[in-house]
């Protein structure tokens, strides 16, 4: 499998037994990007060398500071880098101009933030439709799409509520269900169960696994969350702006409930 | 999207309220000072605009404004009548006299003598009684708001004392009063504009307002002219100023020169130019601070949307929509309010023309306090790194 191979061939520390893995969906070599200038210059990312193929789980941990909350803006194309190259699905975002490149987010990318980032004045079937919005389709096609995306994700019942009215979890379905009603290639999930207890927390990202994860999908997940691993298809540990190892979970030794 | 950003801004009902009614201050101080700011200009010419029959106004060559009387001698009416081109010309006296009411106190009025035959230069519409009625012995017609004010008898018991607290009886047709120690029967009551001071205007023929009037070698103040039937208007001005010395004003140009003179020589186009400028400032201030608070209070949401696809110009437009949204309904309000105003206070001394223009330039403003309340937000939203969502 030749797209295997790009993942065994591997950067980083490798990480092979890759499960499900097609072709390299996110390649990233030699990443770079610091904040500030002179003496206050803060060097985030250390030349990162990462490929995620597509199917696949990626999990990005580390302590904090590290580097992964910036990882993950540079693949999302919300953040320059200062240096090398990232492409995701053979687009470099770098050569692309910033209306471009914010459509190419709006039609490929859902994102699931740590805080959940629902409009409180909307309700859930309506935050799930803001990406179709954004994409210029109807307000009525969109919320009716958003109710379906709801009804995916379990919260049928919950379309006029609003988020206010909901549970943490509730909410993070209904971000879930955002990120994904627009049919995007890439999700990133910015620490989707910090916010969570542990079985709401594992609720949640069995949910992530159904609904979210294809074939031609990329996940990439923040997080600082141990309890959550398991889930990973591969892990790439982060310390001082840099990959300093990708291994699946049971290479990491982490064997949890769903796995056992 | 225009419905996402419709329920982001009233989602916040508090901020929602508090800039509309920033906008709604501005909107109804800015109409409502502006108003009565036309309204006493308007006051001041009121006179001119009422007098419909004549096209000219001949006065002598210093007068400044309408209540600025340079008495002419009235030989004067003999010789604009001379002048080429005139179809009739009649004098008119406009004076103050004091009028002595029933309990003993005085009060100015602004005496009207327009011509005894003719009576051109008389109130355009009676309320009672006609302007024929003039014709009546020692005759005066009074106008309906300085009878029912200035004018009106306050009720006495059988001792001739003052009834405290009882409501005055206004003038009416048939009553007498004293102007200038002479009698005068009240024969009708008309409706005219109101004066800049708001003195009571007595309507009688010219004869008899010279009576009225201290003794003066000169008591004419104007010479009313109609021009025959196609003579060039401006043309005949020219030709009365040169053969006469006279001044010979249009009647708006007569209109144009009084109000310009209460607004060079007096404080009150500043006074109400500052009212307007805080109504102006103040709901800016409001309605941008609330408005700038209400972004920042969204700006997570407008990062999102940026990292979701959401460009620039889309944001911008959410912004200026939600600004018009709250300028539309600031302004609506902000005008309602101040016309309402000038609907109740229509029959009180106060000065209130609401004009067209008047909306017209409210609006404006509005517009522009929108533009600058929305301004800082729109800069704000636009400097927007997306990747402030992955901030916790």
């Amino acid at each position: 499998m030749a797209s295997g191979a790009v993942i065994e061939r591997g950067v980083a520390g490798g990480g092979g037994g890759v499960r499900g893995a097609g072709s390299p969906a996110v390649v990233c070599r030699a990443v770079t990007k610091s904040y500030g200038v002179g003496g206050s210059k803060v060097v985030a990312l250390r030349g990162i060398d990462l490929e995620i193929a597509s199917g696949e789980l990626m999990m990005l941990v580390g302590p904090s500071g590290c580097g992964k909350t910036t990882l993950i803006s540079v693949i999302a194309g919300i953040l320059d880098r200062d240096g090398g190259d990232c492409s995701v699905f053979g687009v470099d975002f770098n050569t692309m101009s910033a209306s471009a490149r914010t459509k190419f987010r709006g039609r490929n990318i859902g994102f699931v933030f740590q805080s959940f980032n629902l409009i409180p004045s909307l309700t859930a079937a309506e935050n799930v439709a803001v990406p179709l919005m954004i994409l210029g389709e109807g307000r009525h096609a969109s919320v009716r799409k958003g109710r379906e995306m709801l009804e995916r994700v379990g919260l049928g019942e919950r379309t006029s509520s609003l988020p206010t009215q909901l549970s943490g979890g509730q909410q993070q379905r209904v971000a879930i269900a955002r990120a994904l009603v627009h049919e995007p290639r890439l999700i990133v999930c910015d620490e989707p169960t910090s916010a969570l207890d542990h079985e709401t927390g594992h609720i949640i990202m069995r949910l992530l696994k159904e609904v979210a994860l294809k074939e031609d999908r990329v996940l990439v997940i923040v997080t600082h969350d141990s309890r959550i691993f398991e889930f990973a298809d591969r892990i790439a540990k982060l310390d001082d702006g840099e990959v300093k190892s990708v291994q699946t979970p049971q290479e990491m030794g982490v064997v949890g409930e769903d796995h056992k | 999207m225009n419905f996402v950003a419709f329920r982001m801004l009233t989602g916040d009902r508090a901020k929602y309220f508090g800039i509309i009614f920033g906008i709604t201050f501005a909107a109804m101080l800015i109409t409502q000072q502006a108003s009565i700011f036309v309204g006493l200009m308007t006051r001041t010419f009121g006179f001119i605009t009422d007098t419909t029959q004549p096209d000219i106004w001949v006065m002598d060559a210093k007068v400044q404004f309408i209540d600025d009387i340079k008495p002419m001698q009235d030989t004067t009416l003999l010789r604009i009548r001379g002048v080429e081109g005139i179809q009739w010309a009649m004098p008119l006296y406009k004076g103050l006299i004091k009028a002595r009411l029933e309990n003993g106190t005085f009060q100015s009025c602004n005496v009207i003598g327009v011509d005894d035959a003719t009576l051109i230069g008389g109130p355009a519409e009676m309320v009672e009684g006609s302007l024929a009625d003039l014709r009546i012995s020692e005759g005066v017609i009074v106008d309906e708001v300085g009878a029912r004010s200035r004018l009106a008898r306050r009720p006495t018991d059988e001792a001739g004392r003052p009834i405290e607290g009882a409501a005055p009886v206004p003038l009416k047709v048939g009553d007498t009063l004293e102007l200038n120690d002479r009698r005068a029967v009240v024969v009708g009551i008309c409706r005219v504009s109101r004066t800049f001071q708001s003195q009571p205007v007595v309507y009688t023929t010219y004869s008899r307002a010279t009576q009225f009037a201290p003794r003066e070698r000169k008591l004419l103040s104007f010479i009313l002219v109609k021009a025959e039937p196609g003579q060039d208007i401006d043309q005949l001005c020219q030709r009365i100023k040169s053969e006469t010395g006279l001044d010979a004003l249009k009647s708006w140009d007569f209109s144009v020169r009084t109000y310009s003179y209460f607004m060079k020589y007096t404080g009150i186009p500043i006074n109400f130019g500052i009212s307007v400028a805080l109504g102006f400032f103040v709901g800016t201030a409001v309605a941008g601070q609330t408005f700038y608070n209400f972004t920042l209070d969204n700006l997570r949401h407008f990062g999102a949307l940026k990292a979701m696809g959401a460009s620039n110009w889309m944001l911008l437009r959410m912004i200026i929509l939600q600004a018009l949204i709250v300028g539309v309904i600031g302004y609506g309000l902000g005008v309602g309010i101040a016309s309402t105003f000038g609907i109740i206070s229509r029959n009180s001394e106060l000065a209130f023309r609401l004009l067209p223009q008047t909306l017209v330039i409210t609006g404006c403003a509005i517009v522009i306090i929108c533009i600058l309340a929305s301004l800082l937000s729109i800069i704000k939203v636009i400097r927007l790194e997306p990747a402030i969502v992955f901030k916790a």
